[in-house]
């Protein structure tokens, strides 16, 4: 497989929220607004690269036994990382995500592509698997919480378009699953065309 | 009269599932059949529980103390991953029967972001450690509630006829931000 193919399956084939169904609870946690959904992107890409470079690098040395808690202190490292950096530079997103920045950890997809992925594959590989993975998934959150801030409150990334109220309730709890919901049989219906 | 508050505000309003999106991985994953459903709500009931009064005793005696509060994430979830080792170990042991009862779910408790959301509410919302217990035991009810009633709901979908776009998950979910919809009737009980 090309470094370019591995790169692209991220987006659209193996997008891992729309198609891998991974990552789930930020997906629909954080993304009542574009910014937001791309922040929470942003800082599981910086997580999924760094683990992916750090545990194709290690693979050769961990017992099989330890695999996946050594992988898990990796990963764990990183999130503490991310955590510590948005709290000093970006404490006002940082307080919106809240909850979601440590329960990085336990994404699904962090430690699936870890797993899957990063453990078996070469240096170079698994850096562009964890770029495309995290780029797909960024898009993804980003999608979401476009539709859900044009729907719930009339504007895009914080810029309000028109008058009036919106739909609340894409804002609200019920409209994550209820957006994501069609977003996916969307994504279902294009990849059959 | 604070603990009702605590467990109605779990169970009702603050559903973890339908209103803070904890544990949705395994409510889309094995949420197909009752049976199933009710063996996943008791393997997460009983780790919740030991997981929250574990890592509250670590952040009190260990954490606090010698100010190490950023090493929170990695201590809680290898104390998480250890402990759910641990009870399947145990369990296989103490009681085969239950083991088998639970045995298939608690792997799949490692990553489920409900416990390890929990153990950090606890501490954000500082809760004494009963406060914190029944915290727990609350947020797993309503945890179960939510799954159980998504089971049944899904167990009749499967005879229903969808477009062929929205068959399975995209059907599923629109479910659930209905039964969220549903939920959110509970807003201002306390």
């Amino acid at each position: 497989m090309s470094q370019w193919k591995n790169f692209a399956k991220g987006f659209i084939k193996e997008n891992p929220v729309f198609v891998l169904l991974l990552g789930m609870c930020p997906a629909l946690g954080v993304t009542s607004t574009a910014i937001n959904g791309m922040a929470m992107g942003l800082a599981t890409l910086f997580v999924l690269l760094m683990s992916n470079m750090v545990v194709s690098l290690v693979k050769d040395f961990i017992p099989e036994k330890v695999r996946i808690p050594s992988f898990i202190v990796v990963i764990a490292t990183f999130v503490t990382i991310v955590d510590l950096v948005m709290a000093g530079y970006a404490p006002a997103v940082h307080e919106e995500l809240g909850l979601f920045i440590p329960l990085i950890v336990v994404n699904c997809i962090v430690l699936g592509r870890a797993e899957a992925f990063a453990s078996r594959k070469s240096f170079l590989s698994s850096m562009v698997d964890g770029l495309g993975m995290g780029l797909g998934f960024t898009f993804a959150l980003t999608l979401l919480g476009s539709v859900r801030e044009v729907l719930g409150s009339l504007s895009l990334f914080g810029v309000k378009f028109m008058e009036g109220d919106g739909i609340l309730v894409f804002i609200l709890p019920p409209g994550a699953f209820i957006a994501l919901g069609y977003l996916i049989a969307l994504m279902n219906k294009l990849k059959k065309a | 009269m604070d603990y009702i508050i605590i467990v109605v505000s779990a169970i009702f309003i603050n559903n973890i599932l339908l209103a803070q999106f904890l544990g949705v991985c395994p409510f889309l994953g094995v949420s197909n059949k009752l049976t199933t459903s009710f063996g996943m709500t008791g393997a997460v009931m009983f780790v919740m529980t030991l997981a929250t009064i574990v890592t509250y005793l670590i952040n009190h005696y260990i954490l606090s103390p010698f100010n190490i509060g950023f090493l929170q994430t990695i201590s809680y979830i290898l104390v998480i991953a250890s402990l759910v080792q641990m009870v399947e170990i145990i369990l296989k042991k103490v009681s085969p029967a239950l083991f088998q009862a639970l045995g298939v779910y608690l792997p799949l408790i490692t990553t489920n972001c409900a416990i390890l959301g929990v153990a950090i509410l606890v501490i954000q919302k500082e809760f004494n450690l009963i406060e914190s217990v029944i915290f727990a035991i609350s947020n797993a009810i309503g945890f179960g509630l939510a799954l159980v009633l998504f089971a049944g709901i899904r167990e009749h979908m499967d005879l229903a006829e969808v477009p062929e776009g929205m068959r399975g998950v995209p059907t599923a979910l629109i479910v659930a931000g209905l039964l969220s919809l549903a939920f959110m009737g509970f807003t201002g009980i306390v």
